[in-house]
């Protein structure tokens, strides 16, 4: 019963989220904001997983393919392939629901319980709208970039791990990572990620915007929406992968 | 003037506020009394929408609250500044900024004319050297300060202060509450003021009125409020030994 109570408040709350900005300028200036602390901040932690995510996934795919009759530049396809399909949009995104996902609940909780919130509320600003809208903008707006950079990275660790360790030497990987490539799995991972974005910022707001209580319950709720913005990146990966390649 | 007529709010089955009614006059500093549980912030918020009642009507000079659409609320809501329990300064925002925010927000003023209504706000409320600080390096006497200059920046016709002076000390406490009785009577405003301080009451009580767990068990002013026969009343005034002391030696 709790999750239909859930879901309800949830999509109220979006109505308010969508409501018109009180003003262009503050609204524009407030996005460039979250770009640099949602976005930018969330680069080095994405590059460095990337990395040594892209290095592990091609030497297990390496060390599992071990025929002789199996080409080695059929590891720098394998390789790619994950990190396309899966690696840079799933798990980047459930990355960025831990890191971001905190942030935003326990930033906008701490100004509900600090009543920062009813202030904007008793000036007249829609308080939902204000808070989020930029956050959600921005997000959605930069999450491609960063999924985008987290593939090059990740195939680029994959390359140095190949020829570090000689198990795919260079040209074979170059050649893997180019034979028949697919275009259309980066567009379908970027969907995936833009879906992602949405879906962390407007549920970790939800839970942030509903805090009733004090610190420990700010916690709570930024716990909180980190699993449930998990769960749903989980079910909607199914989802539009079942909508997008079938 | 603010009337409140017959106020009952409910969280979930709980009554919190039980029929409360009340007039709050121009230019006077209204107090609500009452120890902490009694219900003051829920009939604060009440009052200014940010809890909506479950019964009852709100006026504010002579018009109902609640028939108010979203663009009248909006307008009513720039007449009205409001100090919370805790300050509620926005964080990421420095002393300026916050007191300009209300500016930025409402008005398409230049820079120049927005940061001349800061400054001359922030004058008002005496502080100083704290322009660039953020909320987090000032005391909270201060804070409270800034939080008075955001509330009266665009000029608002009535004033809701919950517990302007908690957590401070007495001295600092009698400062706050003496800014606020003089910039209701300079600005001719509405103002309402949440307290459980007996000095508070004693030194800015023009109008009084007193909760008792979500009753309205007297209204009155600061003269008359030590020759009331009401138990609840008492007890309320006189848990201090000071006023007990003062009571018994009748001076
Ligand atoms: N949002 C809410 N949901 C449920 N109950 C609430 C809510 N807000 C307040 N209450 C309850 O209403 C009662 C009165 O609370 P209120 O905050 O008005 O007290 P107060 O008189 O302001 O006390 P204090 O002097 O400590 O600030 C308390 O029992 C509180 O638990
Ligand atoms: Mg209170």
């Amino acid at each position: 019963m709790r999750i239909f109570f859930h879901l309800g408040r949830y999509c109220l709350f979006l109505k308010k989220v969508f409501g018109k900005p009180e003003k262009h300028s503050v609204f524009i200036k407030q996005i460039v904001r979250e770009v640099d602390k949602l976005g930018i901040d969330s680069l080095g932690i994405v590059i460095i997983i990337s990395v040594f995510m892209g290095a592990v996934i091609t030497l297990q795919t390496a060390y599992n393919i071990d025929l002789p009759i199996i080409p080695k530049y059929t590891v720098g396809l394998a390789a790619r392939d994950s990190i396309l399909l899966e690696f840079s949009s799933t798990i980047v995104g459930l990355i960025l629901a831990g890191k971001v996902g905190s942030n935003i609940a326990s930033e906008i909780g701490t100004m509900r319980v600090t009543e920062q919130i009813d202030a904007l509320e008793i000036m007249g600003i829609n308080p939902a709208g204000y808070l989020v809208l930029p956050k959600v903008v921005a997000f959605v707006f930069i999450i491609p970039a960063l999924v985008t950079i987290s593939m090059a990275v990740g195939i680029g660790g994959g390359y140095l791990a190949g020829s570090i360790t000689g198990e795919v030497p260079g040209p074979e990987y170059i050649y893997g990572i180019q034979y028949a490539f697919q275009p259309f799995y980066i567009v379908y991972a970027l969907s995936k990620a833009v879906v992602f974005a949405f879906i962390i910022s407007t549920i970790s707001a939800y839970w942030g915007y509903y805090v009733q209580g004090g610190a420990l319950e700010v916690g709570k709720a930024s716990t909180q929406a980190v699993v449930a913005s998990s769960v749903q990146i989980l079910l909607f990966n199914l989802i539009l992968t079942q909508l997008l390649l079938a | 003037m603010i009337e409140a007529i017959d106020i009952h709010k409910s969280f979930d089955d709980k009554e919190i506020l039980k029929g409360i009614s009340a007039g709050f006059e121009k230019g006077k500093t209204n107090l609500i009394i009452g120890q902490s549980g009694s219900g003051k912030t829920v009939l604060l918020k009440s009052l200014v929408g940010l809890h909506d009642i479950t019964s009852g009507d709100i006026r504010y000079d002579g018009h109902s609250f609640l028939e108010l659409d979203n663009t009248a609320k909006k307008r009513l809501r720039q007449d009205i500044g409001m100090l919370f329990q805790g300050s509620a300064l926005f964080d990421s925002l420095t002393v300026e900024e916050n007191i300009r925010f209300p500016l930025d927000m409402f008005t398409n003023w230049s820079l120049e004319k927005k940061r001349e209504r800061a400054n001359f706000c922030i004058d008002r409320v005496k502080l100083e050297n704290a322009n660039n600080k953020f909320p987090s390096e000032i005391s909270g006497g201060m804070q409270k300060r800034v939080a008075i200059a955001r509330a009266i920046s665009l000029n608002p016709k009535y004033l809701f202060c919950d517990e302007p002076n908690s957590g401070l000390d007495p001295r600092t406490a009698i400062i706050i509450d003496e800014l606020i009785q003089e910039i209701t009577k300079e600005f001719d405003m509405t103002t309402i003021v949440n307290t459980h301080d007996m000095n508070s009451v004693m030194g800015i009580g023009e109008k009084i009125i007193f909760i008792y767990q979500g009753h309205k068990l007297w209204e009155g002013t600061k003269d008359d409020i030590f020759h009331v026969q009401n138990k609840e009343l008492e007890d309320f005034i006189f848990a201090s030994k000071l006023f007990k002391k003062i009571r018994d030696n009748n001076i």
